[in-house]
């Protein structure tokens, strides 16, 4: 037996969610896939003095397509993503099954959630990298309802977000579909945390790279937007020239001292040659095209 | 005072009441509670998945799910696999591939591969080497891991066809 003695509660709805948040107060965490958690527990990192067991919460498990958003319940398992194969998914949001393959391993992915990794709010997560890739909103449900904050404002930091205390996370909406995308990262070792981790998403008509987003991970507390480097891709060629381009400007964009760990050289040269990678593996995948002009 | 529940577990088809207090992990339960100690525990933490269990048919690490939270719910583990003294054809594939050599890791892969299996897959040796990377062992090099569950994959297919037929 591990972790300190805690209070166990089972939560059926999302309401009864929020009422023993209230009752509980500020010591109590939910409990959902527990894939970070228990181990933070384990070790005794965490030591929360009640758990709210959100897994019997029935109707938070779903993909489903509106429109031009993708919205994911908190509780769906990073797994059910990994295998989704639906055009709700395919068709503009393709990098979301692709890149949950990165989480963890496979006993992590059937277990671990996608709610859950975006409250936890780790700045190597996918969840956290695909949402800003994705300019997704995180639908929150409190004592006075529901409200909806942009991933933008989510994340506020290492292991933190905007959430207020008493509020969950019930849903999360991926938006902005784009046909070009990938999210690669590296680590020592396959499952491991990422030391660094790249994300790119982007549209080609006629020609040109439209919509780009660039996301980084692993180089601050939060996943990191880089605006120069989308600036230089929008509007150019689909070419290796245009991704080297933006992988230099990514790179450089890395400040030092913001990583949790490692050198800071080598983070950059990581960061660079990843969104290269991501660059070429989105364009590929994405479009009939082939391999991109100008590799040998 | 302890925080302490009464569950209703399912393990191999056998159910069990059982008063929890609700910090023991659902390896722990297994292993002091019911006396199931072919569920082993390495780390503890999620990281080497020695303790790993089927639970609603799905790969989980004991050691990251409490007790409690199993409650009403199936668990399988190793202990499930073999028919008496007639090991399954997946632990005899372990045997024959030297799958193994201490046996420490082997209960953990086993349920791993056991669930991998359920999913019926085409199981080519680089999926394999993939999922099997979510558990550590440090004696086999994994090689005969890889062959025997590739193995077992094609066998079950095999079976499976021949059922539709």
């Amino acid at each position: 037996m591990k972790p300190a003695p805690f209070e166990y509660h089972r939560a059926y709805t999302p309401q009864e969610v929020v009422e023993l948040l209230r009752e509980l107060g500020e010591d109590a965490k939910i409990l959902a896939g527990g894939q970070s958690l228990v181990p933070m527990m384990n070790f005794r990192l965490a030591h929360p003095a009640a758990l709210i067991d959100i897994n019997p919460v029935s109707g938070l498990d779903y993909i489903r397509r509106e429109g031009d958003e993708l919205r994911v319940g908190a509780l769906t398992r990073h797994r059910s993503v990994e295998i989704s194969r639906g055009a709700e998914v395919r068709d503009g949001f393709a990098v979301l099954p692709r890149a949950a393959r990165w989480i963890g391993h496979y006993p992590i992915r059937s277990r671990g959630t996608v709610g859950g990794s975006i409250a936890h709010s780790d700045p190597t997560a996918e969840w956290c990298l695909l949402a800003r890739l994705h300019d997704a909103e995180i639908v929150v449900l409190g004592e006075h309802g529901t409200r909806t904050v942009p991933s933008e404002e989510w994340f506020t930091g290492f292991l933190t977000t905007a959430a207020l205390p008493g509020e969950m996370v019930i849903e999360t909406r991926f938006r902005r579909p784009r046909r070009c995308a990938a999210l690669l990262e590296y680590a020592r070792r396959r499952g491991d945390f990422a030391i660094a981790a790249a994300g790119v998403a982007f549209d080609v008509v006629d020609d040109r790279c439209q919509d780009v987003t660039i996301v980084l991970g692993g180089v601050a507390g939060r996943p990191l937007r880089v605006p120069e480097a989308e600036a230089h891709v929008q509007g150019a060629e689909p070419a290796e020239s245009t991704w080297a381009e933006a992988a230099r400007i990514a790179a450089a964009s890395v400040e030092p001292g913001a990583e949790a760990d490692g050198d800071h050289d080598y983070r950059r040269h990581l960061v660079g040659t990843l969104t290269r990678r991501a660059f070429r593996e989105a364009y590929e995948t994405g479009t009939d095209a082939g391999p991109v002009r100008g590799v040998a | 005072m302890k925080d302490q529940h009464l569950v209703t577990l399912n393990v191999n088809g056998s159910e069990h009441e059982l008063v929890l207090e609700s910090r023991r992990t659902l390896a722990d339960t297994l292993r002091q509670d019911l006396g199931l100690t072919g569920t082993h525990l390495g780390c503890e933490h999620g990281i080497c998945g020695a303790c790993t269990v089927l639970l609603d048919g799905e790969p989980v690490r004991a050691c990251l799910v409490f007790g409690v939270q199993a409650d009403g719910h199936e668990v399988r583990t190793v202990e499930g696999l073999a028919r008496g003294d007639e090991l399954n054809d997946l632990q005899q594939a372990f045997s024959r591939h030297h799958g193994l050599q201490c046996g420490f890791c082997t209960p953990g892969f086993l349920m791993l591969a056991e669930a991998y299996l359920s999913t019926g897959p085409e199981a080519d040796p680089d999926e394999v080497r993939e999922v099997v990377s979510a558990n550590l062992c440090r004696c086999t090099g994994y090689q005969g891991i890889v062959e025997a569950v590739t193995e077992v994959a094609a066998e079950r297919r095999g079976e499976a066809k021949t059922a539709h037929d």
